[in-house]
């Protein structure tokens, strides 16, 4: 039953992601993306990971996706002039390039003694991911709060800005 | 139960799609998505780690990545409304102006 569940969500989730790649229309690259995203937050329960899953939703999914698709309709880029950015010899390299990359990866998931079977019946707590959010990675929690911060700053600037 | 090698493909696959879309594809919003979903093919990574040995810092990590992805897309999408204000808007090959 669960390698089913697992089959079906990575089936749809590596077809979506070709989706993003190959469409022409962005505003359908950014609906596949939001079908990605979701594919992978059934994942993340299938690994015991809800309140990760939950997360992936609201940020990616909604928060990230609406952004994208925010900026193409203010932009105008669902009607953007056809650039021929999948030219045949770009699209064969990428592929070569790619099919390059999937191997070596690949071989070194394999090969790592890491991915032994999984255990049943661990489950994650949002209560274990706090505690160690404020105990041992206190630190990092602070400095990615600057981060955003940095981020919204950088980007109120850059979007008012009129360069010469 | 589904073994964690099977997760792992998966994620080097959707990795792999992401990087492929990074090179292939000239409009800057889908070079985003495309950098989006290999974050996103890195957490799934993670997540299954954190699953096989049962340890809490890949979760915490996936935490991270997500807010900085958060930050990375604000700012991205900030410049690609910057470079649009510069009749740049389809094609990132476009953008050369920092070229010596």
């Amino acid at each position: 039953m669960e390698m089913v569940v697992f089959a079906v969500l990575a089936g749809v989730a590596v077809l979506a992601g070709l989706g993003v790649v190959a469409q022409r229309n962005v505003v359908h690259s950014a609906l596949f993306l939001l079908v990605n995203f979701a594919c992978l937050a059934g994942l993340y329960i299938l690994l015991n990971a809800q309140f990760l899953a939950v997360v992936q939703i609201i940020v990616y999914a909604t928060a990230i996706v609406v952004l994208f698709l925010f900026v193409v309709m203010l932009l105008g880029m669902e009607h953007a002039r056809e650039t021929p950015d999948l030219r045949p010899y770009h699209a064969i390299a990428g592929a070569a390039l790619g099919a390059l990359l999937l191997g070596g990866v690949v071989w070194a998931f394999v090969a790592s003694p890491a991915a032994a079977a999984i255990e049943p019946g661990i489950v994650s707590d949002v209560r274990e991911i706090g505690a160690a959010l404020l105990t041992d990675f206190s630190v990092p929690f602070e400095l990615v709060s600057v981060v955003l911060l940095v981020a919204l700053i950088g980007a109120i600037v850059l979007a008012k800005t009129r360069l010469q | 139960m589904v073994p964690g090698e099977y997760y792992l493909i998966l994620s080097a696959a959707l990795f792999v799609t992401g990087a492929v879309g990074v090179l292939v594809r000239r409009n800057p919003l889908v070079v985003f998505m495309s950098v989006e979903m290999m974050l996103n093919a890195v957490n799934l990574t993670l997540v299954t780690y954190a699953r096989v040995w049962d340890d809490v810092a890949g979760r915490v990590f996936v935490l991270l990545v997500m807010a900085v992805a958060a930050a990375e897309v604000a700012i991205g999408l900030a410049i690609i409304v910057a470079l649009a204000r510069h009749g740049i808007s389809a094609d990132v090959d476009e953008a050369n102006l920092l070229k010596g």
